[in-house]
């Protein structure tokens, strides 16, 4: 190594370091990303996409559209949903099946999805309120059709699903 | 000189103190108690001095990376420290199977006895000097050493693979980088003619050292820094504790409170390398000053001694905590590389240059006198 490489080796080094400690300082004084979250609650935007509790979204006259085709029920992996149907009689005098509890274990779910895209009528869907957590394991157990819902009837126009649906609270018992 | 009115020093109430004791005591007594009160203080001292600086080496750090750091306890989580401490106090010390017990127990009482040596020979402010040796800078350069007496012990007797290569590396790293500091602050005693501290703060009261020795000094200034940085097992020079590798290094199988000596002991190095680079470059604890603008004197005055102190201490943790967090740790042969190829060479040439500018006379303060001199 000859006398002038070394110290233009001193130099170089000393310019790097430099540079280093240049990018470091822009990153002290960049905005910080950090989310404080119980104060940020109001403030919170949590992604369309991300998938956290199976609602049954109800309309005005609180109607549903499950019919009780236990589909959902077939699908799920790890028999997380469980539908009990029960049958009436219609007005024409034929046995229909309708819904009397569709149960969903919080506990369970893996978030898969498959539910919401193999439901035939789109009664299901998931939202994004997160805070799910319960100190009692049973609490976990959501019934999803309300109380006193029925079925809503095919005429007229469709009711358009949204992720604004009403929540399950009610089964919570908080 | 003039005299300045100085509203916020402490000399008052040291007098008051003083008088105090003396119209009590008889004078064995006085300097007895003196010296425990001194002891006392300086524990205290020490023991915040930590706790402050884990809080600012938390939030610093956090800032690098764009977190918040520690925000939860107290506004801004400056309570965080304190919890942690108690914490500390309260954990089991667990006995290790087949170490040496004894210089197991001793080695955290070296290193934080030896940190603790040194902290007493700082001048951390006017008046606030606990003993003005004559040989100050050679007296805090012995005790400081003794802090690797500590970690090889450490390392040796506990027992462990990890623990022992630790305190081989910092064995290595600290012997070489002792010759660093100890040459750069040697360039430093050159050009201001004094071991001790307090003359030497005196003596940078128009014109720090950084400025009055010029090139010379400014080289010393970083070669002290880096070195320094080495000395205490810091930033780049981490690798004694290498978490990534030695899981902790030499301190691996201590727990609860002693390893809280080494905890406390490597954060007090950290201040005591940056009050000493104050000290001896920056001015220790004297206020800007300038020769002739007397009304802008007295208004620097205003500001007590300590708070200069404590500011420029300030800064140089700043630095200290940036280049940490910045630059990426050395292997150790390049570090060994770094000492004894670059930083000794320049270190020994600089040594020179400040003799021959000492000798003939290109001092700022020799230079310029009208601007600089005492």
């Amino acid at each position: 190594m000859s006398f002038s490489s070394y110290i233009q080796g001193i130099f170089t080094g000393l310019r790097s370091l430099a540079g280093g400690m240049r990018i470091t300082w822009r990153e002290f004084r960049t905005a910080k990303v950090t989310m404080e979250y119980p104060e940020n609650r109001k403030t919170l935007a949590i992604s369309d996409r991300w998938r956290s509790e199976l609602i049954m979204p109800h309309d005005e006259q609180n109607e549903h559209a499950c019919t009780a085709c236990g589909i959902c029920m077939i699908n799920c992996p790890n028999d997380t949903i469980n539908v009990i149907s029960a049958t009436t009689d219609t007005i024409d005098g034929k046995k229909k099946k309708i819904l009397d509890k569709h149960l969903w274990d919080y506990g369970s779910c893996t978030f898969c999805n498959l539910c919401v895209i193999t439901c035939p009528s789109d009664a299901i869907i998931f939202n994004n309120d997160f805070e799910g957590a319960v100190y009692d394991r049973k609490k976990l157990v959501h019934q999803l059709n309300h109380e006193g819902s029925k079925l809503r009837e095919k005429k007229g126009e469709p009711v358009k699903v949204t992720r604004e649906g009403t929540t399950d609270k009610a089964n919570r018992q908080e | 000189m003039l005299i300045y009115s100085q509203p916020l020093e402490v000399t008052q109430i040291l007098d008051t103190v003083d008088q105090f004791l003396r119209t009590h005591l008889s004078p064995g007594m006085v300097s007895l108690s003196k010296g425990i009160l001194t002891g006392l203080l300086l524990l205290v001292a020490y023991a915040v001095i930590a706790l402050a600086l884990i809080y600012i080496e938390r939030k610093v750090a956090a800032f690098f990376q764009a977190r918040l750091g520690p925000n939860r306890l107290g506004k801004y989580g400056v309570f965080q420290s304190l919890a942690d401490m108690i914490k500390i106090l309260i954990k089991e010390i667990i006995p290790i199977n087949k170490a040496d017990q004894l210089l197991f127990f001793a080695a955290s009482f070296f290193v934080i006895i030896a940190s603790l040596l040194a902290f007493g020979a700082i001048p951390f402010g006017m008046d606030l000097h606990a003993i003005d040796f004559n040989l100050g800078v050679f007296y805090l350069l012995a005790v400081s050493s003794l802090g690797v007496i500590g970690i090889l012990l450490a390392g040796w007797s506990s027992n462990n693979k990890y623990s022992m290569i630790g305190a081989m590396r910092s064995g290595a790293q600290f012997i070489s980088y002792e010759l660093s500091a100890g040459f750069s602050l040697m360039t430093i005693v050159v050009l201001s003619g004094t071991l001790q501290f307090s003359e030497i703060i005196e003596g940078q009261r128009y014109c720090w050292n950084l400025f009055n020795g010029h090139l010379p000094a400014v080289v010393a200034f970083v070669i002290y820094l880096i070195s320094g940085h080495a000395e205490t097992n810091r930033g780049p020079f981490d690798l004694p504790e290498a978490e990534s590798e030695l899981t902790a290094g030499y301190h691996t199988e201590y727990s609860g409170l002693q390893f809280g000596f080494f905890y406390l002991s490597e954060y007090l190095n950290m201040f005591i390398v940056a009050a000493v680079a104050t000290t001896m470059f920056l001015g220790g604890w004297m206020p800007v000053q300038i020769k002739g603008w007397e009304a802008f004197n007295q208004v620097m005055w205003v500001i007590p001694s300590w708070a200069w102190f404590i500011g420029k201490v300030g800064v140089m943790i700043f630095l200290s905590l940036w280049v940490r967090w910045s630059f990426p740790r050395l292997r150790i042969d390049l570090l060994l590389n770094l000492e004894w190829k670059y930083l000794l060479p320049i270190n020994l040439v600089n040594l020179l240059v400040m003799v021959i500018i000492v000798l003939s006379g290109f001092t700022l303060t020799e230079l310029f006198p009208a601007f600089f001199g005492r």
